[in-house]
Parts: C-alpha cells; sequence; structure tokens
C-alpha cells in the first residue's frame, strides 16, 4: 500500500486521496501533479491550523472543569455546613440520598426495580481493580466507569500498539505509544468525569500486588497469562476479595467468580498448572476480537451485581462462550475445595507465603507475553537474515522452506519461498528435495556443495525446530534464518509486514 | 451407548478440529456399566489424532481441562468413576488464559 503511493508527496496526500476522486475529479485532471503537490500542503497546513485551535479548546476545556470542579466542591463545602450527610467524592448522602445530577445521571439504573435506588448507591460507594486494560479490560472498564462504580483502580505496564486497537476499543489511534493505563483512565474519565480513577502504571507483581488490591473491594482479572492469574487469585483469597475472571482466546470466552461467599477460588479447580504449550497466547492463535469484547462486558456485569449486591454472581458456575456456533453454555462447577493449597483448611497461603511465591517458575511460563526465544541449533546451522540476503543477492543457489502453519503463509511470505507447515514437513520431504535438484539444475551449481536449504518462520522457533528434523532426516546442510521474518522486517526489508 | 463428546478451549485441534461428537460406546460385558474411567482411554484411541500429551496425564485429563458431565463438573459427580448413561454429553474444555 505504502509502496503504491510513494511516488507522490507523502502519506498525507495519500490519506486524503478518496475524497477527492469524489468531489474534484476534473480539477485533478485539469491541474495534474504540480496542483496535487499544492493542494497537499493547503490540507497539511490547515490540519496543522485546526491541531492549533483544538489545543487551545482543549486547554479551555480542562481550566473550565478544574473550575467546575473546584466551585461544586465550594457547593458541596457549602451545603455540608448545613447538612454532614453528603460525601463529596461519590454524590451519595450517607443516608442514602443521590444528588440531582447523580440521580439524573443514572436514571436508567434508578428505573429498574431490581436494581433501584439502593444498588446504585452501593455501586458509587464500591471500588473495583481492573487489571489489565487490554481486551478484557477495555469494555469492563468503559462500563465500570460509566455505570458509577466509586474508585476505579487500572493496573498494566503496557503501552498501546496498532496491532492492539481490534479489540482493545478503549484506546485509540492517537493514543498509540502512549501507557494503556493513561490511554484507558482518559477514555473513563471522558465517559465519567465523577468516577475517581486511580492510574497503577505498573506491572502487577508479588512485590506490589497486595498494596495495590488492598484499596479496592473487587478484583477484575483481564491479563492475559497463566502466572498472572495464579498469583491475582492468590492476592484475593489471601485479601478476601471476590475475583470477576475472563479470558479469551481465539473464538471461545471463559467468565466465573472466584473466591466468592465461600465458593472456589481458581486453585479449587486448577489446583496444577497446565502445560506451557496448553498456554496459547493471542499473539501466537489470534483472537476475535468482539470475542474479548463479550467476554468483557459480562466481566463489568458480574463486578456490577457483586459491587451493587444485586441478583446471583456467577460463582460456582462457569459461562462458555463459542462464538462461531453462537452457543453460550453455563455450566456447573465444584465448590471450595477442603485440600485447596490457597484456600483450603490447611491452606498455607499468607500475605508472607504469596510475596515469596514464584509464579513463574510454578507455571514454567512468563508474566511477560513476550516471545519464547529458542536456542536449539549450534551456530554453523543457523544464518541471519541479512546474511541470507547477501546470499539472495550474489545468487546462490537454494531453497527456502517457510514451515509456518498455511494461514500465517497467506498473510506474507517472501518471494519464492515454499510452504511446508512445520507439522507436515514429514510427510513431504520429498518435495524438498524435489525443489532442491530444480534449483541445482536451474543455477547449474557445483554439484558437490550442491544448493543450500534455508528454513524459515515467523520468529525462528519452529525454523530451528524444523532444521532439528531435517537434519536427523539427511539434510543435514539446512540452515535457519535467525529470527524468522520479524528480523527480515527489522533488519533487511522495513516495509516488510510483521504481524 | 450414544454419547455426545465435545472439546473446546483448543481441544478440538487433537481431533480434527471437530468439535462435536456422537459416538457409541458399550461396556465391555453386558452387566458393567461405563463410567469415566472406560471412556478416556476410548477417546484416546479412537478420536485423538494427535498430541496424547494435551488430552490426558495417567490415566486422567491433563491439568487445566475441566470435564463437564451433562453440564455439571465431573468432581461433583466422582470423576473417573462417573457412570455414564444413554445419551450423556461429556464436555473435555482446556481453560484459557488469553485476554
Amino acid at each position: 500500500m505504502l509502496q503504491l503511493f510513494r511516488p507522490c508527496s507523502g502519506f498525507l496526500y495519500c490519506h486524503r486521496l478518496p475524497e477527492h476522486v469524489s468531489t474534484g475529479h476534473t480539477f485533478m485532471e485539469v491541474n495534474g501533479n504540480g496542483v496535487m503537490v499544492n493542494e497537499a500542503s493547503k490540507i497539511q497546513s490547515e490540519i496543522e491550523s485546526l491541531e492549533a485551535k483544538k489545543a487551545q479548546i482543549d486547554l479551555r476545556i480542562s481550566a473550565l472543569r478544574a473550575q467546575l470542579n473546584s466551585s461544586n466542591s465550594n457547593c458541596v463545602r457549602k451545603e455540608r455546613a448545613t447538612n454532614t450527610n453528603d460525601s463529596p467524592s461519590t454524590g451519595v448522602s450517607s443516608n442514602g440520598q443521590l444528588s440531582a445530577n447523580m440521580i439524573y445521571r443514572y436514571s436508567r439504573h434508578l428505573l429498574l426495580p431490581s436494581f433501584g435506588v439502593e444498588a446504585q448507591a452501593n455501586l458509587l460507594n464500591s471500588s473495583v481493580l481492573v487489571i489489565g486494560a487490554g481486551g478484557l479490560g477495555s469494555p469492563a472498564l468503559l462500563y465500570l466507569a460509566a455505570c458509577g462504580v466509586g474508585r476505579m483502580g487500572i493496573v498494566d505496564h503496557d503501552v498501546v500498539e496498532l496491532n492492539n486497537l481490534q479489540r482493545q476499543i478503549i484506546h485509540t489511534e492517537a493514543n498509540i505509544g502512549q501507557s494503556k493505563v493513561e490511554s484507558a483512565a482518559a477514555a473513563c474519565r471522558a465517559i465519567n468525569s465523577t468516577v475517581q480513577i486511580v492510574e497503577h502504571k505498573e506491572a502487577f507483581c508479588t512485590s506490589n500486588a497486595l498494596e495495590i488490591m488492598n484499596k479496592y473491594d473487587i478484583v477484575v482479572d483481564a491479563t492475559d497469562n497463566a502466572p498472572s492469574r495464579y498469583m491475582i487469585n492468590d492476592c484475593c483469597v489471601v485479601l478476601g476479595k471476590p475475583l470477576i475472571s475472563g479470558a479469551a482466546l481465539g473464538l471461545e470466552g471463559q467468565l466465573t467468580v472466584y473466591n466468592y461467599n465461600g465458593g472456589p477460588c481458581y486453585r479449587c479447580l486448577f489446583p496444577t498448572p497446565p502445560p506451557t504449550t496448553a498456554c496459547q497466547r493471542c499473539a501466537d492463535s489470534g483472537v476475535l476480537g468482539v470475542v474479548p469484547g463479550v467476554i468483557g462486558c459480562l466481566q463489568a456485569l458480574e463486578a456490577i451485581k457483586v459491587a451493587a449486591a444485586v441478583g446471583e454472581p456467577l460463582s460456582g458456575r462457569m459461562l462458555l462462550f463459542d462464538a462461531l456456533s453462537a452457543r453460550i453454555r453455563v455450566v456447573k462447577i465444584r465448590g471450595r475445595s477442603l485440600h485447596c493449597e490457597a484456600c483450603g483448611e490447611n491452606a498455607i497461603m499468607t500475605a508472607q507465603q504469596f510475596r515469596n511465591f514464584d509464579y513463574e517458575k510454578f507455571t514454567q511460563s512468563p508474566f511477560s507475553t513476550s516471545p519464547l526465544k529458542l536456542n536449539l541449533l549450534s551456530e554453523d546451522a543457523r544464518i541471519t537474515s541479512k546474511e541470507y540476503n547477501e546470499r539472495i543477492l550474489k545468487g546462490d543457489a537454494h531453497v527456502l522452506v517457510d514451515v509456518r502453519p498455511a494461514h500465517h503463509f497467506k498473510i506474507v511470505s517472501l518471494p519464492n519461498s515454499i510452504n511446508i507447515p512445520l507439522g507436515n514437513l514429514e510427510g513431504r520431504l520429498s518435495e524438498i528435495s524435489a525443489s532442491l535438484e530444480r534449483e541445482e539444475g536451474n543455477k547449474c551449481v557445483d554439484t558437490s556443495r550442491g544448493a543450500s536449504l534455508y528454513v524459515i518462520c515467523r520468529r525462528g522457533n519452529d525454523s530451528q525446530r524444523a532444521v532439528e528434523f531435517l537434519h536427523r532426516m539427511g539434510f543435514t546442510s539446512a540452515k535457519d534464518i535467525i529470527g524468522g521474518l520479524e528480523s527480515w522486517a527489522n533488519d533487511v526489508d522495513p516495509k516488510f509486514p510483521t504481524y | 451407548m450414544q454419547l455426545t463428546l465435545e472439546f473446546g478451549g483448543g481441544l478440538e485441534l487433537l481431533c480434527d478440529s471437530v468439535k462435536i461428537h456422537k459416538v457409541d460406546v458399550d461396556p465391555q460385558t453386558e452387566e458393567e456399566k461405563v463410567t469415566m474411567k472406560q471412556l478416556l482411554p476410548w477417546i484416546r484411541t479412537n478420536l485423538i489424532k494427535e498430541r496424547l500429551e494435551m488430552f490426558m496425564k495417567g490415566d486422567s485429563v491433563r491439568p487445566g481441562v475441566l470435564v463437564l458431565v451433562n453440564d455439571c463438573d465431573w468432581e461433583l459427580s466422582g470423576q473417573l468413576d462417573t457412570v455414564l448413561e444413554e445419551k450423556d454429553v461429556i464436555v473435555f474444555i482446556s481453560t484459557l488464559h488469553g485476554g
């Protein structure tokens, strides 16, 4: 796409092109390229002047907001002189009366016979900690802010990236590169400035978990890895906090409430962590954006029920969501286990025990979602993407086998590579032999050396597994390209798409 | 005996990406009943096509797999000793961690 438009004067113009095509068609034909460039710079300067105006307006808005807040609290202070029952932070007086603003804002909740003033007042007096401002956290945070939770904490150490926006709907293009917590907090404040938002721009870990979580009534687990799930569960058990746990991957989601009202905790259900190979990540397996969206919304719902003390929270039951077949199933799960190591009768999980527990070791998988880096091969069985590029430029006879799954290969691939997914390698070795022979014939190479065999994948792990296998199968010269297509994009061709 | 077996949370990938299997499983002798203890090896032999270790560990399912018999955690019906009946629905679901 970028390459296609490169001859014209930059991205900005390309971006605006469709508008010109529809409204100024004749104009473009008559005036040709010179005017197009001119037009682009005009647009550019208009954008710049609009942005300057926007910044001024933003500044004015925040000044007015500050003024409003201080005059509001002045009013409250005056009111408190006559009526000492009013609480300025939540808009609820201690006798449960909502302020006029609160009544208007939450009127649709108050009209619900099964919710009403009492539940809304409970909500306004509650606090919720949302751990993770990603695919699950995005909708959960937006709804929790909108519904009027009194105080809301957001924990995340990540920054917003372009490939998050397909599902992490709380963030916007303008916030790419910014901390997820800041971005999410700004979105929540924009919806409801009466909610107190606390930003925790740090990784949630055993050294800060107890201190952070202690300040909240309810915890929403919106993280994306196994060690965090065990850690958050144990922390909730130690502090006696209900845990709204959601997970999503691919086209499926799961939801339940742990450690609530005598119900089971995560460890009651999963005392032994699964093998690492069973812990798939969205970054590897993919996820349809709306799936964590659905589960995140349901997490907000369960948090609201627990906070407002209405309905039957999903404790002792689990909701299983299968997006592809449009099936939602709610199943009954076991109760609290007497033998549970976190919450059982002889449980050893204390604050001290928790602080010293090594969750990464326990689950054999890392907190961070940074991808695995294998190192299976000796140095002479590997080459860098730069070296591989040099060999292409020299015209060396070679065959490049791409061992990614076929649907990955369809996203993007290097020219002249052949796709044999790792799982199918064993049955398709003859294709490799045939390609090598063909290449040797074409390039009239010195047959004592033969054509080289290179293997590539997305990040350079599967390619090493493939080379190991190929060596065993007699393709002793096979080499893997270190770091895979990602390193090709980083070190050789910055325009090569990554995913 | 007719049973419906369902695989989810990624476990379907071990059986040709098919989630729902309607199967016929018979007890070894006429009087005997089919329990989960007998069903698991039957599944191992007849349905699992790859990476067996992702489904079973020892004579039970691997850690992280939830087993539901008629929408109820098998812990509540006796785990491996759960006696199956005609038309039962057994769900095997791998717990998810993504988000």
